[in-house]
């Protein structure tokens, strides 16, 4: 299970400055908020704005365009099944309905008790052995119900 | 030597499917009785149904055990120390399995043999032979011999690579960029990350190759965020590069500088296209630019560029090395050398099968791959990712080659082939192809923005039966008007997964099945 430190906007400017002289810094600097803290907090735009000399909005317009950007903490498990063509071919449609049916969430929600993030990804490369998964940064080949219970009943520990 | 040789896969199929867990249980079981392990973490052959495969150096040459699960560890370690010996699931030689053998492999000719993260191995094994070659010669007949090569972009576009060199090598600047586009985002494809995985420093020889021939002095390469292992891989193996003065100022001893950095994606699948690529470089949201200019002439930060796909890249190395002719001698047509095809989906024997250009799809699907895991009869067959053609059996007799592809409605793209059986729904992929590129879509022209959300709403209605001859009629329509009209791959391709599916299983969207004459 990941562990995330709680935001704090000092370690924010750290992170900030010491990439500020990258060319094409901003996605390196969102990726490295996100790694510390799990998510982009509200209050890093206008940090990143100032300190990159760029607008708010142009900030913002960056991390919405992302997939990958959270702008809330996820669950503390983060469980990324494939929904593309070849893990469809291997019954990706079937097991995304039982992990929504089981988490009673849809893709993209969390559990209530703040345990499983649920998401769609779109191909890790992993098509030889559809259907496929992440779970908290882990790849999963060759997924049934049965390993998919398995990962599941893991996030309740 | 240090101990038994034991190789364990760390590409990531491979562990997706229990390769760490299985390199574990075999060091410990090699503590226990007191073997001497000499453990690496190779590439993946790509022979993916038998993965885990585990192989140990004999005096027989390397043997093979797969797929071999942490149970099995112990009585594994314990034939592979009798020189190879019997186990139940003993596979003999690699070389020597049918799927390996019939490949020609010059792209992936280190895969899955090396040690990914060693240069020495790289050297040991016919590495940096073709830098080597390149620096004896002047920089045009560095372009020279990739354009004489006939090699084309393996990204999909397949636009001739020496072309592209020659036209930012004549661009004046005081700074170029060679980019490496590993955004291989399509479903089905895999082999970008297979060869960062398995044989990086190909790749980084490649870009060093490239960067010389066109003045170029620093790289980047754009790996997507859903391929970890090959960001870590690739991170050490330039890592080692840089150590050795294989990269950075003087590369090689020679008089030219090259450098490169990893940059990492954020899961938008248009960043595979390359001008979005390079505002995602930038900082800036993946927006797809308009052409021209071309980014040969301005490209990342407004200055002349070179963005190949990695095979393309990796590919370079062996031209270099054995000359302009000896991969050009493979292949059909205007489709020359080999393309490392991948088999996924609902496939027997998935995995990577790299051959010269000419097969046919049938074989692929059939003979090759073994037909369908389930058993059931293929029916339907995507070629080159969401954005390439269905193909029914009655086209299986089309070679593979960018040309007869592109004659019967489809493309080859980065060389997937996902396979479906007879269960396959065909309205509801096209329904998807509408509804991944509405998702995806950069939001920067009209005919992908809106027509992929009005494509998914049309589509429905169809599938609804409501009035369904003028909604087909309509869907006809606005595949034509994204084919023409939209700026990019993206919204202009969407039309082939949908068209061909509407076009060759037309009972799938309720109308009468089209005749057959080959069936």
């Amino acid at each position: 299970m990941p562990s995330y430190a709680s935001w704090d906007a000092e370690t924010a400017r750290a992170i900030i400055v010491d990439r500020r002289a990258l060319p094409g810094a901003l996605l390196p600097i969102l990726q490295a908020l996100q790694d510390e803290f799990g998510y982009i907090d509200r209050e890093a735009e206008p940090l990143i704005a100032d300190i990159l000399n760029l607008s708010r909005a142009e900030v913002h317009g960056v991390l919405t365009f992302y997939h990958d950007f959270r702008q809330k903490p996820a669950g503390r498990h983060v469980l990324k099944l494939c929904r593309a063509e070849s893990c469809q071919a291997r019954g990706s449609d079937a097991l995304g309905r039982h992990a929504a049916a089981t988490l009673g969430i849809d893709f993209g929600g969390t559990t209530a008790d703040g345990s499983v993030t649920l998401e769609p990804v779109y191909c890790l490369g992993l098509c030889s052995v559809s259907p496929a998964a992440m779970f908290d940064g882990k790849v999963v080949g060759r997924l049934d119900e049965n390993k998919l219970d398995m990962l599941l009943a893991e996030t309740n520990r | 030597m240090s101990g038994l040789r034991i190789f364990v896969p760390g590409d990531a199929a491979a562990v997706a499917v229990g390769a760490d867990a299985v390199a574990d249980a075999i060091r410990i079981a090699a503590e226990r009785s007191g073997i001497q392990l000499d453990m690496v973490r190779n590439g993946s052959r790509g022979l993916h149904w038998l993965e885990p495969m585990v192989e140990a150096a004999t005096t027989k040459g390397r043997i093979a055990y797969g797929p071999v699960s942490a149970a099995d560890a112990a009585d594994i370690l314990k034939a592979a120390a009798a020189d190879g010996g019997a186990h139940q699931r003993r596979l003999g030689s690699p070389e020597e399995l049918p799927f390996l053998k019939k490949q020609t492999r010059l792209t992936f000719a280190r895969c899955g043999i090396v040690d990914p993260r060693s240069l020495d191995d790289y050297r040991a094994h016919g590495g940096y032979k073709g830098l080597a070659r390149a620096l004896t010669m002047p920089a045009a007949a560095v372009i020279e011999e990739v354009t004489q090569s006939g090699l084309r972009g393996r990204g999909g576009a397949g636009f001739p690579t020496g072309i592209k060199w020659k036209t930012v090598a004549d661009t004046a600047a005081d700074q170029k960029y060679i980019i490496c586009n590993a955004d291989e985002g399509d479903s089905g494809t895999f082999a970008d990350r297979m060869i960062i995985e398995g044989d990086p420093f190909v790749l980084i020889e490649g870009m060093t190759i490239a960067g010389i021939a066109v003045g170029a002095t620093q790289g980047y390469v754009y790996i997507r965020s859903e391929y970890p292992h090959a960001v870590a891989v690739l991170t050490d193996a330039i890592t080692a590069a840089r150590e050795s003065g294989m990269l950075g100022k003087g590369v090689a001893g020679s008089v030219h500088a090259f450098d490169l950095e990893v940059r990492v994606g954020a899961g938008a699948y248009v960043c595979g296209e390359e001008t979005a690529l390079l505002d995602s470089l930038e900082g800036k949201r993946g927006m797809v630019r308009a052409k021209p200019p071309l980014p040969a002439h301005r490209g990342l930060f407004g200055k002349p560029t070179v963005i190949n796909n990695v095979l393309s890249l990796a590919t370079v190395p062996v031209i270099l090395e054995k000359g302009a002719a000896f991969y050009r001698d493979f292949g059909i047509g205007k489709s020359r050398g080999t393309m490392p095809i991948q088999l996924a989906g609902n496939i027997r024997y998935p995995g990577l099968y790299e051959t010269a250009f000419g097969v046919t799809l049938g074989e692929l699907v059939e003979d090759i791959g073994g037909g369908t895991a389930t058993g059931r009869p293929a029916r339907a067959v995507q070629v080159g990712g969401p954005l390439g053609a269905y193909f029914p059996r009655a086209l299986f007799n089309v070679p593979f080659d960018y040309e007869a592809f592109a004659k019967a409605d489809g493309l080859i793209g980065h060389g997937g082939i996902v396979v479906f059986d007879d269960t396959v729904d065909m309205a509801k992929q096209a329904r998807f192809a509408m509804e991944f590129c509405a998702v995806e879509s950069c939001g920067k022209c009209t005919p992908c923005r809106i027509g992929s959300t009005r494509g998914v709403e049309v589509i429905d209605r169809i599938i609804a039966d409501r009035d369904r001859a003028a909604n087909t009629a309509l869907l006809e329509d606005l595949c034509h008007t994204m084919k023409f009209g939209s700026l990019c791959a993206l919204g202009g391709f969407t039309p082939y997964p949908v068209m061909s599916a509407l076009t060759h299983f037309p009972e799938d969207f309720g109308a009468p099945p089209r005749l057959r004459a080959a069936e």
